[in-house]
Parts: structure tokens; C-alpha cells; sequence
């Protein structure tokens, strides 16, 4: 049985641009799935696509059990969103902006105003509830924003860059309403630039690229494909770096050939791939030690999301330009061009 | 923050009733909304005010006794003063046209239609909604013109009743040119443009008709293009129904029977404009 959110061949283009190449996407009822990629890889157009905002120009796409283009009413039913941008009605207070929402969901008047003062207490709103919007600062209309695709506890929920802009407070807070929506069953599809947030929120993560989906997985799966353990060591003086490279390629993976160990001379930190954990680690120490070596620091590192998305999108998350001329897509372009 | 996980537990949206039922809330909660912006933004109010009472006064003083309508002989200009009016009720309802498309280009804009597009209403009810709140304000400018009018001498002369039926005809014709606006604010990029996309084309149209000059001294062209221009039969009719000066009429069908003419341009103009704003609402992408 298909997921709660699912898509198969999503294409979409805007003149040159091929936004989405062929996404398929399937996340189980009461997941997350966390969509990474670099800037313009594609993640809004997909969003936009299974919120029904935005046809494809093929696939096919269903949400909650729904045809997302055979029914796109009945799916609006069933989902929230929150969008990249907040889209609050600025001269209308915040109770009066989610209260318009929660009538259009189709509740009752005295049940959309009490649902909105629930809201407004649980994102801290409470104060400026009767505030224009317009006063908000920039993270009080996300969490407006955020609460307005709270308000019917649609069991699909979309949000593109949640996060983006909230103080590490408010963050927390709102990864903690995420987690309390998902134990309740609800299905979220989440895009985000944290790559910290993926891997404390998500359960799956597709990384996108050029409107692809190019790698999929759990969080640990993706960091096991991208490399294993290291130890890194921080020496204390410059010549004590050769003699601790030396015995760490003693310590480094087995394999075919043994990895070397890498050496940044001007941070003293010397690095080797191992397999073996806390006890090679303890095991290391005491060599190290035998031999004299004086350490400012150890320590066993797994590679982060950061790392998954560098070596697979080859530019960092924050930086890409969204069309790049060498692109693949671009090439293609220029290949259907000829 | 109250942590009640009672207020996460999930569950789909009440089913829409769909129908006409649910079309008539849905665009009364935007209309609300819509409302509720005027109040806060009174500034647009009240420039929309300040326009016409300037035409009024400037006209009547200024073109007043120069004019001379036909079938009044002698340059009376309280003559003019009382054919005049009409013409410029019949503006100002027109210029709801710019309101709507700016508004409605603001929120494509700020994002609020793919808000709105993603909730599961009534597909018309946002432009609907909009229509209805630019009617109210298009009402309350007409009623401070009226007392205007009034002062510099305007008056009715067939009784309550008859006028009522005038300006009801006004306001159908401004509600209707605010569709069109509501399908300039679609399909530009900024409420600018909306803007001056909703008034350029009023100006030819409001001066090619008799709501300030008689058509009869017109070339023959332009004549005709004002005998069955929307604008002039609801003039034509308002002059009537309020028993003001009329000019000679012509032999136009429109001109024959204005009140029934401007009638079906409205419904026309609604019917057509109507279905070109919600077709492209459903495709709109900001
Ligand atoms: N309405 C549009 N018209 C033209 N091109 C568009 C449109 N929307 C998106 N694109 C293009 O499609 C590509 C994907 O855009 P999209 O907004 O989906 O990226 P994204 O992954 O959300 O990026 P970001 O991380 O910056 O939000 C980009 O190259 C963008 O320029
Ligand atoms: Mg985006």
C-alpha cells in the first residue's frame, strides 16, 4: 500500500528549467520524511505540486490515499502547509488571520476562534494575539504562519523551511510540536537547510538535486554510505604529528589498502578512517600515551549530514547557485537544445 | 505554552457542503476579511473619496455654465450641474475596477492566494469575496457623493423609489467592472500594475460616452461607440430614474431603453469576467 504521501515521476518545468526531473516520493502514514537540497534543486516546485498548488506537467501523485489531480479538493481537506515564505494576512491580527483559516477549513465560527486561541498559546502568540500582523517580527509570522497549518490537525502536513528564521528557542519549540504531531500519527513532509533538524526530526531523507531524487535513506544509512568512523587527533606540538600519524595507520580500517591518515598541519589534527568504536578509541589512547605523545584533543567522529550532503550535492547546502551552467540539468538542456 | 496533546490529534477538515451554500460563506468570510482591511487602511477610503467630490466640484464650476445640454435652451448652469451627476456616480462606481485588481495582486504577492488555494473553499469565493467588499466600498463612497451632490444643488425629481432603482443600477455596474479588475489583479505581477491596469482604459471609456458631454455634437464614429458603450445607457438610465436633464437621445437601442440595457451589460459583463477571474485564480501561480 502506498504511503500517505506519494509521487511517482513528477515532472515539472518553467521555460528551460526542469524544477522536478522524475521525483518519486512514498512516505509512510505517521513519518517524516525530511526533503534536503541545495537552492533551487526543486524542493518548493515539489511541495507546491502535492499541495495542489501547481500541476505537473506529468506523474502522478496522491496524498492521504487521494488523487492529487483528480480530486485537489478533497486533498486540501486532509493537508496543512506551511509555506517557504509566510503568508499571513499582515492587517488582520493574528486571531483574526487563523480564525479566517479555520472558517475556510469549513469549521464553525465559535469552533474556529477557539481553535485559534489554542494555537496562539501553543506557538507563544498569546501576547500579540490581537495584534495586527503587520507588528509581528519576522519569526511571530512563521509561527503564525505555522499555526495556521495546524488548525484543522490535517493528518498531512507540508512545511518548507519551518525553521527558517526562528531563534533556537522557538526552534526547539517547534520541533517539539513536530514530534507531538507525528506520536499522534500525523505524516509530515519537511524541507529544510538544517541539516541538524533532518536528523533530529526525520525518519527518512531524500536529498534532491537538479529536480532529482539523488539518494534515500535513514539518516544513519546516508552517513554510512558517505563514509564510516574516523578518530581525530588535535596534537599538542608540530613535531608530534608524524610520529601520531604513524600510529594511527596502524589503528586505520582494514582493507585492501589501508587508508592513510590525513594530516592538517595547521590546526595539528590528524585524522584516519576506523571501524572498531569507543574500544579502538580507548585502545588508541593508551598507544599515544606509551609512546609519549601529548594530545589537546580526541575524539571518535561519525560524518554528519553536512558531510552526506557535500559529497553528494558537491557544493554546500547554503551556497549553490541555483543554475549553475555545468549543471546536469543545464547540460541536458543544452543537449535537447542541439 | 499549555502542552495538551489533545489539541494535536489529527482529523480531516468538516466535509465542504460544496453548492451555492458554502460558495455564499466562504466569499462572506473573505468579504469580512476584506472589510476588516478598509478599517485598518482607511487611507484608501478615503482618497477614493477625495477624487470624485474634486470632479464634482470642478465640473459643475468650472465646465458649469459652458456646457449647454440639449432640449435647455439658455446657459442655465444648474442645468448642467444636474446632468453631470450621473456621469459621475457613474465613474466613481467604475474605479472599484483599480481597487480589486490592486488588492488582489497584493495578495498574489504576499503569498496569501497559495494560502488560500490550498485550503479546501469554495473555488470563487476569494475574488467573490473581494467583488463583495469593494461593493460596500463603493456604496459608502456613493452615499458621501450624494450628499455632495446634493449641496452644490443636485436633486431628484421622480421620488424615492425610481432613484433608489438608479443607484442600485450604478452599483451593479461598478460590482460588475470589479470582476474585470478582478482579472487585471490575476494576471499582472504587482499591485501597481494593477493599478494603473485598472484605470487607464476607464478614461477613454467614461469620456467616449455622455456622462459628461452630450453625444450629439460627437463625429458620427464616436457617437456610435458611445450610444452602445455600458457606460452610457447606465448613465442614461440613472438620468432617468432620477428625473435629471437628458440630452437629446438618440436612436441607439441602448439609448431607447437604458435602464433594460444597462441591466444586461452588467449581467453581460459579470457572467463573462466572472468566469475568466476563477479559471485563472485556479491556474494562478504569484
Ligand atoms: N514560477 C516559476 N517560474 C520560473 N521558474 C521557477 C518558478 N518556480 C521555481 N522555478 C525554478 O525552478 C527551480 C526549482 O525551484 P524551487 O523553488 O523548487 O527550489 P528550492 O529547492 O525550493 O530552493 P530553495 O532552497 O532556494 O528554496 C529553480 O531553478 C527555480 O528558479
Ligand atoms: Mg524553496
Amino acid at each position: 500500500m502506498p504511503g500517505a504521501i506519494y509521487a511517482e515521476g513528477l515532472v515539472k518545468t518553467f521555460g528551460e528549467v526542469r524544477a522536478l526531473d522524475g521525483v518519486d516520493l512514498d512516505v509512510p502514514e505517521g513519518t517524516v520524511l525530511g526533503l534536503l537540497g541545495p537552492n533551487g534543486a526543486g524542493k518548493t516546485t515539489a511541495v507546491r505540486v502535492l499541495t495542489t498548488l501547481l500541476r505537473p506537467d506529468s506523474g502522478r501523485a496522491r496524498v492521504a490515499g487521494i488523487d492529487v489531480l483528480k480530486h485537489p479538493n478533497e486533498v486540501r481537506r486532509s493537508i496543512g502547509l506551511s509555506g517557504q515564505f509566510a503568508a499571513v494576512d499582515e492587517y488582520l491580527t493574528g486571531r483574526e488571520n487563523l480564525q479566517m483559516v479555520g472558517q475556510l477549513y469549513q469549521m464553525g465560527a465559535k469552533a474556529a476562534k477557539a481553535r485559534a486561541g489554542e494555537l496562539l498559546d501553543r506557538f507563544n502568540l498569546s501576547d500579540a494575539a490581537d495584534r495586527p500582523a503587520k507588528t509581528y517580527s519576522g519569526g511571530m509570522r512563521r509561527r503564525l504562519d505555522l499555526a495556521a497549518a495546524l488548525v484543522v490537525r490535517p493528518p498531512v502536513m507540508f512545511m518548507d523551511e519551518p525553521t527558517t528564521g526562528l531563534d533556537p528557542r522557538n526552534r526547539q519549540q517547534l520541533w517539539d510540536v513536530i514530534k507531538e504531531l507525528v506520536s499522534g500519527g500525523t505524516t509530515l513532509l519537511l524541507t529544510t537547510q538544517y541539516l541538524e533538524e533532518a536528523d533530529n526530526l526525520a525518519h527518512d531523507i531524500a536529498v534532491i538535486d537538479h529536480g532529482r531524487v539523488i539518494e534515500r535513506g535513514t539518516s544513519d544509512q546516508l552517513k554510512a554510505r558517505t563514509g564510516g568512523e574516523r578518530v581525530e587527533v588535535v596534537v599538542q606540538t608540530p613535531e608530534m604529528i608524524e610520529p601520531a600519524a604513524a600510529i594511527l595507520h596502524r589503528f586505520s580500517a582494514k582493507g585492501l589498502n589501508k587508508a592513510e591518515a590525513t594530516v592538517d598541519r595547521h590546526t595539528r589534527r590528524v585524522t584516519v578512517p576506523v571501524t572498531g568504536g569507543a574500544k579502538l578509541l580507548a585502545e588508541v589512547i593508551r598507544e599515544l600515551d606509551t609512546h609519549g605523545i601529548e594530545i589537546d584533543d580526541i575524539g571518535l567522529r561519525r560524518p554528519t549530514l553536512d558531510d552526506v550532503f557535500l559529497a553528494l550535492t558537491g557544493h554546500a547546502a547554503e551556497d549553490a547557485p541555483a543554475t549553475d551552467a555545468e549543471s546536469p540539468a543545464a547540460q541536458r538542456a543544452e543537449e535537447a537544445a542541439k | 505554552m499549555t502542552a495538551s496533546t489533545e489539541s494535536f490529534t489529527h482529523s480531516r477538515a468538516p466535509r465542504p457542503s460544496g453548492g451555492p451554500a458554502q460558495a455564499v460563506r466562504d466569499s462572506l468570510v473573505v468579504a469580512k476579511r476584506n472589510l476588516i482591511r478598509m478599517v485598518r487602511i482607511p487611507e484608501v477610503v478615503i482618497f477614493g473619496l477625495i477624487q470624485p467630490i474634486m470632479f464634482v466640484v470642478l465640473f459643475s464650476y468650472v465646465f458649469g455654465g459652458a456646457i449647454p445640454v440639449p432640449g435647455h435652451p439658455g446657459n442655465d448652469p444648474s442645468v448642467y450641474r444636474e446632468y453631470l451627476m450621473a456621469g459621475i456616480f457613474a465613474q466613481t462606481v467604475t474605479f472599484a475596477t483599480a481597487g480589486a485588481g490592486a488588492g488582489i495582486a497584493d495578495d498574489m504577492h504576499k503569498g496569501l492566494i497559495d494560502r488560500f488555494r490550498s485550503l479546501p473553499m469554495s473555488r470563487g469565493a476569494v475574488l467573490t469575496g473581494r467583488t463583495l467588499a469593494d461593493l460596500v466600498q463603493t456604496a459608502l463612497t456613493m452615499l458621501v457623493l450624494i450628499v455632495v451632490a446634493v449641496i452644490v444643488g443636485w436633486r431628484i425629481h421622480d421620488g424615492f423609489p425610481r432613484a433608489l432603482a438608479g443607484i442600485g443600477l450604478l452599483l451593479l455596474l461598478g460590482y460588475a467592472f470589479s470582476w474585470i479588475g478582478a482579472l487585471i489583479g490575476l494576471s499582472v505581477r504587482t499591485p501597481e500594475a494593477a493599478t494603473s491596469g485598472g484605470l487607464i482604459w476607464l478614461f477613454p471609456l467614461t469620456f467616449i460616452s455622455n456622462a459628461f458631454v452630450p453625444t450629439s455634437n460627437m463625429p458620427a464614429f464616436l457617437r456610435h461607440v458611445a450610444d452602445w458603450n455600458p457606460f452610457s445607457a447606465t448613465v442614461q438610465a440613472a438620468r432617468q430614474l432620477f428625473g435629471n436633464p437628458q440630452g437629446a437621445a438618440s436612436n441607439a437601442w441602448p439609448m431607447q431603453h437604458p435602464a433594460l440595457a444597462s441591466l444586461l451589460w452588467s449581467l453581460l459583463i459579470i457572467a463573462v469576467f466572472r468566469t475568466l477571474a476563477v479559471r485563472k485564480y485556479r491556474s494562478a501561480t504569484a
